[in-house]
């Protein structure tokens, strides 16, 4: 015997929905603006994970497309140009670490380089290649943090453990260095804060010789990955055009294609003695700014190369930087002639000519530059600092714009950003 | 192309632009009204591309012209930099053309200088507050502003309702001593402290 599982009602049921398709049929589709999105704005950091510190993303969505994306920098604003003004050149050097705090070492050179273009300095070549081996290290580990935090974006988590791994082993031989891991404090104007510790270029040659394989793997985990693609091709495309209008440096620059990169083009520091390519990418996209850091990882691991091949003897600070940094302390216990000197760069600061430099230097994230204004005498009277992060920044308006929101995430990370840089 | 060419063009160009004293790069003093067309010409007919910088120099109170206005840029194909400075005419109420008709990268330095000097870029579209908040009384930069700051209310007024509190100057306990900067005798180049405004024993005003 056949049940009849349907409802009492079913029957009445539908013939109503039948005797509904029919009215809609005839009527067509309800009208659109019944279903009409209204625009909704969307407050993202200053505490996001994506944001990569205290960066503040204030969008208007349209669904899920980005209409209008103004980010809000100034969370980190600490007054660095103010309290330039009000101290010694010397004493400054410890504030250049907390600019781009991935990357201390590089940024201490950065400044270094600044002022002793103002005093005229030129440094010997064994302190010249000491700068480029920390500014080196210095962009593989900002580059390694980069590239973690970005694949943790984008979720691929395990790029980060491999990245840091490394990133470890770069900070043992930064802490065996400079004695301290993250604010490293290195370098001294008209040299550098110490000689390296024996065994430690061989150490660096060792880390380069272990690291390439592990480069090469970190980097299999990304290149062909499907959904990494998937979330990085075509998104956050920038024209060549676009990146130089909007003064765009360093790796997003490159990105876009423009082969720009101050160590080639305006070497400093020795850095014309040492053979590496430029990498650029084609279409300025999120995974042409990856490629970029990828390749510049190898580029620089072969500067090291070639850094620990020629390592230089001899000096590893300016002859006449003694009129800038400190006597050695068992001079300045022992001796009356460096007590003195030692208590007036103490008090008054070293004694600099009157007159104006800039100096752009190429670190991890784009071109740093100082702009000292000296009247003379040792407290800078205006130090501006030209910070990367802030001019990468500034063109995110321009490229969220039509991008998904989950887009947003990824062109953060491919910007590859440093609030403290970006607020001073 | 070299610094020499880039002068002698500027010179006959601009007969009002005079080689500013420089450490480094090729410099010039422009007046303020013809900045905008001297930056247009380093773009155009020597490819400085890149602006890569825009800040000021306050020459302190007094002193006048106060503020300087300074422009670096770069050219990507010539890889060398050009300086150009411009004084603002009034003292009082220091403007400058905006360069954001120029390059899109002028937005947000001038926004910068903007905030921290209280320059006002005339033509520019979005002239707002970037690092220090909206409503903010004060230009930070500018020289008679003390290093330790000065105590304003919080931006969020119903923030500042609640907590009561609001940005205070930093604790400076009549420090730090500097050097002030110039070339001086040795007693007036003696560290001074910066900020006497209160002590451990003296309240704070």
């Amino acid at each position: 015997m056949a049940t009849d599982f349907s409802f009492p009602d079913s029957a009445a049921k539908v013939a109503d929905a039948q005797a509904h398709a029919r009215a809609v049929a005839q009527a067509g589709v309800p009208a659109a603006t019944e279903f009409e999105t209204e625009k909704m704005s969307l407050s993202m950091g200053p505490s996001h994970p994506s944001t990569h510190g205290v960066l503040r993303v204030q969008m208007e969505l349209d669904g899920d497309t980005v209409t209008k994306a103004e980010p809000v920098v100034g969370y980190l604003h600490r007054g660095d140009e103010k309290i330039a003004e009000n101290m010694t050149y010397n004493q400054f050097v410890p504030y250049t670490d907390r600019l781009d705090y991935l990357a201390p070492l590089a940024n201490n050179v950065a400044y270094a380089i600044a002022v002793e273009r103002l005093a005229k300095l030129e440094l010997p070549p064994r302190g010249q290649a000491i700068r480029v081996i920390v500014c080196e290290t210095a962009r593989l580990s900002a580059h390694l943090m980069g590239l973690g935090a970005y694949g943790i974006d984008v979720g691929a988590w395990s790029v980060f453990l491999y990245t840091f791994t490394e990133r470890e082993k770069l900070y043992k031989l930064f802490e065996e260095l400079t004695g301290a891991r993250f604010t490293t404090s290195y370098t001294r104007i008209g040299g550098v804060a110490r000689d390296v510790p024996e065994g430690w270029i061989g150490r660096v040659d060792a880390f380069c010789d272990q690291f390439l394989p592990i480069l090469e793997e970190i980097l299999k985990l990304l290149t062909r990955n499907k959904i990494f693609l998937d979330r990085t091709e075509g998104i956050g495309v920038i024209s060549k055009e676009d990146a130089i209008a909007y003064g765009l440096t360093g790796p997003n620059l490159r990105g876009s294609g423009v082969p720009l990169d101050l160590r080639k083009d305006k070497p400093y520091s020795g850095y014309e003695q040492y053979e590496f390519d430029v990498p650029v990418g084609s279409r300025g996209d999120c995974y042409d700014r990856y490629l970029v850091r990828g390749e510049e990882m190898r580029q620089s691991v072969r500067i090291l190369k070639q850094a620990v091949a020629k390592f230089p003897g001899g000096e590893w600070y300016a002859k006449e930087a003694r009129k800038i940094f400190a006597p050695p302390k068992d001079k300045i216990l022992t001796s009356m002639e460096e007590l003195i000197q030692n208590f007036m760069l103490v008090t008054e600061g070293p004694l600099m000519p009157a007159g104006e430099v800039y100096f752009e230097a190429e670190n991890p994230k784009g071109a740093l530059g100082f702009y000292v204004v000296s009247k003379g005498g040792g407290v800078p009277w205006r130090l501006k600092i030209r910070a990367p992060s802030f001019c990468n920044l500034s063109i995110l308006p321009k490229v969220c714009v039509g991008a998904m929101i989950s887009d947003v995430v990824s062109i953060l990370g491919s910007l590859d950003f440093v609030m403290g840089e970006c607020d001073r | 192309m070299t610094a020499a060419d880039v002068t002698t063009a500027l010179k006959e160009k601009f007969p009002q632009a005079a080689v500013r004293a420089s450490l480094d790069w090729p410099a010039f003093n422009v007046p303020a009204a013809e900045a905008l067309a001297v930056l247009k010409y380093l773009r155009d007919e020597f490819a400085f591309d890149l602006l890569t910088d825009v800040t000021a120099i306050d020459w302190s109170q007094g002193k006048s012209p106060r503020f300087t206005v300074v422009w670096h840029v770069f050219s990507t194909t010539q890889h060398t930099y050009v300086r150009l400075a411009a004084d603002c005419p009034d003292d009082a109420a220091p403007a400058m053309p905006s360069a954001t008709g120029l390059w899109p990268a002028a937005n947000w330095h001038e926004r910068e200088t903007y905030d921290m000097f209280g320059i006002i870029f005339e033509g520019h579209p979005d002239l707002r507050r970037i690092l220090m908040w909206e409503g903010y009384p004060y230009f930070p930069l500018r020289k008679e502003f003390p290093l330790a700051g000065i105590e304003t209310d919080l931006p969020d007024v119903e923030v500042a309702a609640e907590t009561k509190a609001g940005p205070i100057p930093a604790p400076m306990m009549g420090g730090p001593f500097v050097a002030s900067s110039g070339q001086m005798g040795l007693a007036e180049a003696e560290p001074r402290a910066k900020d006497e405004s209160w002590t451990e024993s003296r309240e704070k005003p």
